[in-house]
């Protein structure tokens, strides 16, 4: 079996070299670049299955270099960021990145965030209606969910938001995102809505609402579901 | 300082103080010549300089002595309306006039700048200390987990074959707790500087309290146990989640470092008239009543307090509460321990959920 290709731009030679270790020792194949016109040429040459985009590169905006790829590449990008800047993060998912990580970055939250963003690469032509987390079962066509064969009684708005949730399993989405999704423009800014039908949903499904397992806080940024 | 601030006023809002000054006195003068004598009135023009010396910088004080000097010579020392000096007597008091107005303004000016220079010294000796404060905690603070670090490699990289795998694990472990604590020094140093240089800009969102506090207990590894009780009736209030996180979360940390083993954390969060309470409470032994006002201060740390810490998380606590325009404090609690209120002006909404569907 071909191994999957990924590539890594990134100007810190330290970063590439420990990303090269880390990846090759779980079966990935690395593809390196150190700068955004390298990374760019590189990627156009030979896409790769993912790429590992630092936000901080000296020759080009981060943010530029993720437009510039998204207008042709669609598979995964997640996003390298050293400094722990909210706003740059949500605007470069807004900007399509699929995932984001700030250094320092722990390697298996790395290797799981790879294996979920190619796993959703693949998924994109999966059309299944139900959708299973442990013990949530989902359909998405019926409109249930059922935790440990129990059903559960949901409102309207707390299912559009867990069956976008649940679309999206280990993908991060921004407030903004959901509240358009789920509320349409023009709602964007009304993240108390989805303070509160988080909280409800939460209670409904989560054992522990309290320390949720299934929707995670990014803070400052939005959800991630598991 | 009270008086002193009158120079920071621009030079010439000083100049035409000071002169509108001279000309009311002299008008005043003027009226009430024929009741006091021309002579006593040099003195009063004398003495409204002296006063102006003490406000003002020394170039209006010089103008206002000359004028004044002037006025007395045309409106006051006879024959008046004219420049003219009729006897010796009158040409003498002129001088001399003339000669105490700069004598003492200049001396005034003397004695401020000296008092000027003091302050600064003192001033810049306090810096440096503070400085110095810094250096010794940081380099202790960076140093010991960089020590642990690059002592961990070494001991790898050389003894491979001596070492069991227990001790290489515990080794590795080592130096990932050194890297976290020196990242979360990095991260106080950051945001110690973006309080400093005042770039500090608020984020408003609507945050849930109860989440935002779960997830920072969530967050925090600790043998100690922390005890939240989620407050259903709390509402949906905006704020810097970020900063807000971060205040918790050094206050947490103050508490988990500073106390001896099996002590408790509690957690409280209300709400009332639009001020967001977070009480953070421990039940380990306190400080003395006398340094509870201390402990927000940069650098600060308690007199006999065990190595590590710098002494900044619970000043950031206190610049991102104020950030927010609101209010942190220290009291002890009763019968023991140490309880820190923050108290947050905040926007808040009770939206209840059904009513949107």
């Amino acid at each position: 079996m071909n191994k999957i290709e990924i590539l890594i731009i990134d100007d810190e030679p330290q970063i590439r070299k420990l990303l090269e270790i880390a990846l090759e020792s779980n079966e990935y194949k690395v593809w390196q670049a150190e700068t955004a016109k390298e990374g760019i040429v590189l990627a156009a040459n030979h896409p790769p299955e993912l790429i590992l985009l630092d936000i901080g590169l000296p020759d080009k905006n981060g943010h530029e270099v993720l437009k510039e790829l998204r207008s042709w590449y669609n598979k995964s990008i997640i996003i390298l960021s050293v400094i722990n800047n909210e706003e740059d993060i949500v605007k470069a998912l807004d900007n399509g990145a699929t995932d984001y990580l700030t250094k320092p970055f722990r390697t298996a939250e790395l290797l799981a965030r790879i294996r979920s963003a190619i796993r959703r690469n693949q998924q994109a032509i999966n059309n299944d209606t139900t959708l299973i987390f442990n013990e949530l079962q989902i359909d998405l066509t019926a409109r249930t969910i059922k935790k440990n064969n129990q059903l559960l009684k949901l409102t309207s708005t707390e299912f559009n938001l867990l069956a976008l949730f649940a679309n999206n399993e280990g993908r991060v989405l921004t407030h903004q995102h959901i509240l358009k999704e789920i509320w349409g423009v023009g709602f964007q800014t009304e993240t108390q809505y989805l303070r509160v039908f988080v909280g409800t949903l939460r209670k409904k499904i989560e054992d522990n609402p309290n320390q949720p397992k299934h929707i995670i806080t990014e803070s400052g940024i939005g959800y991630r579901f598991q | 300082m009270g008086i002193f601030n009158t120079r920071q006023f621009s030079k010439s809002t000083q100049l035409l103080t000071s002169i509108t000054i001279v000309l009311f006195v002299s008008i005043g003068c003027f009226f009430t010549t024929h009741l006091i004598g021309y002579k006593v009135i040099a003195l009063l023009l004398l003495m409204t300089v002296s006063i102006l010396a003490m406000l003002f910088d020394i170039m209006p004080v010089l103008i206002s002595a000359l004028l004044s000097a002037l006025i007395w010579n045309f409106f006051f020392i006879p024959p008046i309306y004219t420049f003219h000096i009729n006897t010796a007597e009158d040409l003498l008091m002129f001088c001399l006039y003339f000669s105490v107005a700069l004598i003492n303004a200049v001396l005034t000016f003397k004695i401020k700048q000296t008092e000027k220079q003091a302050r600064d010294r003192e001033e810049k000796e306090n810096t440096i200390k503070l400085y110095n404060t810094l250096l010794n905690s940081l380099s202790h603070e960076l140093r010991t987990p960089i020590a642990t670090i690059l002592g961990a490699v070494d001991t790898i990289k050389g003894n491979n074959n001596k070492l069991s795998s227990i001790q290489q694990n515990e080794l590795l472990s080592q130096i990932d707790i050194a890297s976290i604590r020196l990242n979360d020094q990095v991260e106080n140093l950051l945001n110690i500087s973006r309080l400093e240089t005042g770039l500090l800009k608020l984020h408003l969102q609507w945050c849930d309290v109860n989440e935002l506090i779960n997830l920072v207990i969530q967050k925090t590894t600790t043998n100690k146990q922390i005890i939240y009780t989620t407050n259903d009736a709390l509402p949906i209030c905006k704020m810097d989640s970020g900063l807000i996180e971060q205040v918790i979360k050094n206050i947490i940390a103050n508490a988990i470092q500073y106390t001896p083993n099996h002590t408790i954390i509690n957690i409280e969060a209300l709400v009332i008239d639009n001020v967001l309470s977070i009480i953070i409470t421990d039940n380990g032994n306190g400080i003395p009543t006398e340094l509870l006002s201390e402990v927000f201060n940069k650098f600060y740390r308690l007199p006999n307090t065990k190595a590590g810490g710098t002494g900044l998380g619970l000043s950031i606590a206190k610049g991102f509460t104020e950030a927010h325009n609101g209010k942190i404090s220290a009291i002890n609690n009763l019968p023991k321990g140490l309880k820190i209120i923050v108290e947050l002006p905040v926007e808040t909404t009770y939206i209840n959920s059904l009513k949107n569907e």
